[in-house]
């Protein structure tokens, strides 16, 4: 039988089992957390104020609206794999680390869909 | 050759941070991970609490533009704004080496320190063009 080839034998055997997929989507989330989070923060700036109702206006027209739901998108998934990454490195034993990482999954849907019902409910007039 | 069950046994261990001494690289990425999660819980949870307070009207708006107006708040914002700009600037690094540039001694410990440096630069830049408004 043998022990397989070199690639067989260390293969999966990483904290997380796999990690070159972790590793390109945290790129590419990392990217629109750029360009996105770059627009928050431009947008906060150059706003002439904070109050309600220029704000209010601001996120009802659909091209900020659409951008702030894709931030809510990019910068949640961003963070699942970042505190992903934070608990497998720091809860050592596997049952505390499958708990952890099913509360951040709830905790990352559960935010999602806040974020968005809030997003759509002030971009469709509430 | 291995041996058998090798996964059974104790895995090597790297030394921890009393043992290494501090460099630019260390701190930069100790720092890149507590803004990141740092962002990733209060950053998110604020954003949450700013849309959720305008979604659900005037009177709820108020309240939150009252905390964040207070000196807590302030500092919750301010904090947040940094951790934002730093998490992005050593981010940008990480893209550069990503691509194998920039792993020589010296530039490395140059850009390492520079981006700390450019993430406050940013933070006062922000906060100076909201408060001169």
């Amino acid at each position: 039988m043998g022990n397989g080839t070199s690639i067989g034998r260390v293969r999966g055997l990483g904290s997380a089992h796999s990690g070159s997929h972790h590793w390109m989507v945290q790129r590419f989330t990392a990217i629109g957390n750029l360009l996105l989070g770059g627009w928050l923060m431009a947008s906060l700036v150059t706003m002439p104020n904070y109050s309600y109702v220029s704000m209010h206006d601001w996120l009802a027209h659909p091209f900020p609206a659409t951008l702030l739901g894709l931030l809510l998108a990019s910068a949640l998934w961003h963070a699942r794999l970042g505190m992903q990454v934070l608990i497998e490195d720091y809860v050592h034993t596997p049952a505390n680390s499958f708990a952890a990482i099913a509360v951040l999954n709830l905790a990352t849907f559960g935010a999602g869909a806040f974020g968005l019902v809030c997003a759509i409910r002030l971009a469709l007039g509430a | 050759m291995a041996a058998n069950g090798t996964s059974a046994k104790a895995r090597p261990l790297s030394p921890h941070l009393q043992i290494w001494r501090w460099g630019p690289a260390m701190a930069v990425s100790i720092l890149h991970r507590v803004t990141g999660n740092g962002l990733a819980v209060v950053g998110i949870a604020t954003l949450l609490c700013w849309l959720g307070s305008l979604a659900s009207g005037p009177e709820s708006y108020a309240l939150f533009q009252a905390q964040a107006g207070k000196w807590y708040g302030q500092v919750v914002l301010i904090g947040l704004s940094w951790s934002f700009f730093n998490h992005a600037a050593s981010g940008i690094r990480h893209f550069l080496l990503d691509i194998g540039a920039g792993f020589e001694l010296a530039s490395n410990n140059r850009w390492s320190l520079l981006t700390p440096l450019l993430a406050i630069a940013l933070t006062a830049a922000f906060w100076a063009a909201i408060y001169l408004r």
